[in-house]
């Protein structure tokens, strides 16, 4: 038999649904006219595949439209969603709340960024750091004249950097990172990684320029090589590599 | 400032319950260091009894002597080996040696150079101390 749909049938409970509900906890907070943060809670239901940022545009569409989030593309790809969800930094559309384990799930804007209002922060500094290592290729001879080939590279050659141009600037690295919790000049794991990006890239000529950069009282060697950045990234980028690889040149492990 | 920044401040730094062993060996490297710290000042300043003569320098190790001074000295033991264990294993993540090569990454992501060979450098570490700090308790406590 044929199966067809009416409007009664879609709302008729759903056989197939685990739904299931859990506490949900906002951060809110308005610099301009708060003093201090507080959580408003929402009992929203789940599905196995929800997603934590699925859960607050729920809230602001049934309960509270006041809530200030970022976000973009819904498939980690843009970084706008990062933020603590129960106390790690995480991309909002990437963390289903099935695999958090908990009956409560706590989201509040990432450590280490100042809060415009509530969930989403200022990636200022984050921008200029990242601007800092020069994120370009530098090769006098980039500008292609018509008849001239690309740069050509083999996938040996791809594969020393693919891993770290993978970073999509949702800043979660720097948002773990013990160092950027307590240094506001240190210019961060994302933007070192970054740097090794383009020092590992065959094209590129501008390894001494960078290591000239990244070779101050507050660049590289305030890492301590705790790893935390790599365990939040949501890209597999693993800065925490990149930058034992940059200080192994400084120190001269490698070549 | 830091309420505007949002910093994580000596707290989130200090916070060892989120990112798995590899931030505790690093509470555990700056617990040490400053401990070690502490211990070689008031170090120098013990052997220092040594112009006070013979007398001076035996009234001062004494303090060693007691219940209190022993549980000091394993814990210097402890520290000591600890932050050399461990802190081999981070000159040489430093140096970029044994923290995994690039490769193209993929889904669950599991970051090359948080790997078994420093899990097992931090866990030997630990261990290492407290066969020392045993070891020691035994020597100081036994007959
Ligand atoms: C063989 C002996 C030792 C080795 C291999 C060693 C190694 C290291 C390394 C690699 C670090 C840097 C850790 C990081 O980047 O986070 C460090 C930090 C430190 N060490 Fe040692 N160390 C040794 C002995 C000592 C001694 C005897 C003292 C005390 C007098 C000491 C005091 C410190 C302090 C205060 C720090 C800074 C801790 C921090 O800021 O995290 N170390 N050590
Ligand atoms: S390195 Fe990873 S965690 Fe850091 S900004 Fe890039 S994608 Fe995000
Ligand atoms: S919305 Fe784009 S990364 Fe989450």
């Amino acid at each position: 038999m044929a199966q067809v749909s009416s409007i009664e049938d879609e709302n008729a409970p759903n056989l197939l649904s685990t739904s299931k509900s859990v506490l949900l906890r906002i951060s809110r907070f308005n610099p301009e006219s708060d003093d201090s943060s507080k959580f408003m809670e929402f009992t929203v239901s789940y599905e196995k595949w929800t997603t934590v940022l699925e859960a607050i545009l729920d809230v602001k569409k049934h309960h509270d439209h006041s809530v200030a989030v970022r976000y973009s593309c819904r498939q980690a790809t843009c970084g706008s969603c990062g933020m603590l969800i129960n106390g790690k930094p995480r991309l909002a559309c990437f963390t289903k709340i099935s695999e958090l384990d908990s009956n409560v799930v706590t989201v509040e804007p990432m450590n280490n960024f100042p809060v415009i209002r509530d969930l989403a922060v200022k990636f200022e500094r984050l921008f200029e750091t990242h601007q800092k290592i020069k994120p370009y290729l530098i090769n006098e001879n980039s500008e292609l004249e018509s008849d001239e080939r690309e740069f050509l590279q083999s996938p040996k050659e791809v594969e020393q950097y693919i891993q770290f141009a993978n970073c999509i600037k949702c800043g979660l690295c720097n948002s773990a990172c013990p160092t950027m919790s307590t240094d506001s000049s240190f210019v961060g794991p994302q933007a070192l990684a970054q740097a090794y990006r383009y020092v590992a890239d065959s094209r590129d000529k501008g390894k001494d320029t960078r290591l000239d950069i990244i070779d101050e009282s507050h660049g590289i060697w305030r890492c301590h090589f705790a790893g935390s950045c790599s365990q939040v990234c949501p890209k597999g980028v693993d800065p925490a590599m990149g930058i034992q690889f940059l200080r192994g040149y400084l120190l001269g492990f490698r070549s | 400032m830091t309420k505007d920044d949002n910093k994580g401040g000596i707290k989130g730094m200090v916070n060892p319950n989120r990112f798995g062993i590899e931030r505790i060996a690093y509470l555990l490297m700056r617990l040490t260091g400053l401990g070690l710290l502490g211990y070689f000042i008031a170090h120098v300043y013990e052997t220092s009894n040594i112009l006070r003569g013979r007398m001076g320098w035996d009234d001062f190790l004494a303090m060693t002597q007691t219940t209190e001074g022993h549980i000091f000295l394993v814990l210097v033991i402890g520290m000591c080996v600890f932050h050399t264990g461990n802190g081999i294993r981070i000159m040489m993540g430093h140096g970029g040696v044994g923290v995994g090569k690039p490769a193209r990454p993929d889904y669950p992501y599991d970051p090359a150079s948080q790997n078994y060979r420093h899990k097992i450098g931090i866990y030997s570490s630990i261990v290492l101390a407290a066969v020392a700090m045993m070891y020691g308790m035994a020597v100081m406590f036994g007959e």
